[in-house]
């Protein structure tokens, strides 16, 4: 069985995880600890993973300070001890 | 006229002086910018052209709040992910370097910048579209003139308030 792993939820998004600063999750990759928080909080599909199943464009998400952007995306890997942070993109025009 | 337009090169200007009314359209808190800041803020931004050039303000919230307290003490420049004359987005891995730099001063990001290469300092419908941070300063430098026009803002909801802007030493 997988360890939960802490994710930690960016101002916005913490009135859909009943006001956490952190939670946790379980899976093997980023994309399982999404799933599994969607589904624990609806409120947040489609505020992290889009509906063709991307990152969403307008959140930005670590693995231990590593942007997974650049480690496989929704496929980077997670493993106990790590952290998770969502940070909201910061762009305008 | 746009509230504070005219404050081409110099934003100490805006202290004291003009009409009242624009001075009481005013909202808290006055971002206040160390001289040695705003340069590097300004450099970066024309470093930038032809693309929109951006960063992040960091600082201190007041205490028991959530609002900054209004002085920026380190400017952190950020690349353009966007690489656009149009739009911005902070470097996804610029972003964590700035927050992680700024937590080890004791510091908060509190703001972000961004040029206007070629209109006003004010946000636009994306800027505003985009502003997720209601406590933050959104920090717009027009180059569209001769000499650099910085302005302030807060977003809140769709609004705009604009702030004063303070040079200190």
């Amino acid at each position: 069985m997988p360890m939960p792993v802490e994710v930690r939820m960016p101002t916005i998004l913490r009135p859909h995880v009943g006001g956490s600063p952190t939670v946790t999750a379980e899976g093997k990759t980023v994309g399982e600890l999404f799933d599994g928080l969607v589904a624990r909080y609806p409120g947040l599909k489609g505020q992290l993973v889009t509906e063709s199943g991307d990152l969403h464009k307008f959140v930005n998400v670590y693995r231990n300070d590593d942007d997974i952007r650049y480690t496989g995306r929704l496929d980077t890997p997670v493993a106990d001890n790590d952290v998770v942070s969502i940070i909201p993109a910061v762009a305008g025009g | 006229m746009l509230a504070g337009a005219g404050l081409a090169g110099d934003p100490q200007r805006s202290q004291g002086g003009g009409d009242l009314s624009i001075v009481n359209g005013f909202g808290e808190p006055v971002l206040r910018l160390p001289r040695s800041e705003y340069l590097k803020l300004i450099g970066h931004c024309y470093d930038g052209l032809p693309d929109e050039a951006c960063g992040l303000l960091a600082g201190r919230l007041r205490p028991g709040a959530l609002v900054p307290d209004g002085r920026v003490d380190v400017v952190f420049p950020t690349g353009n992910a966007d690489a656009s004359a149009r739009t911005y987005s902070v470097d996804s891995r610029d972003l964590i370097r700035s927050l992680r730099a700024a937590e080890s001063k004791g510091l908060e990001l509190v703001g972000v910048f961004h040029s206007h290469t070629h209109t006003e300092a004010w946000p636009s419908p994306t800027d505003v579209r985009q502003a997720l941070e209601p406590n933050w300063l959104y920090v717009i430098v027009s180059l569209k003139d001769g000499d650099p026009v910085l302005r302030s803002f807060r977003i809140t909801d769709g609004n705009i308030q604009e702030t004063q802007v303070v040079l200190e030493s």
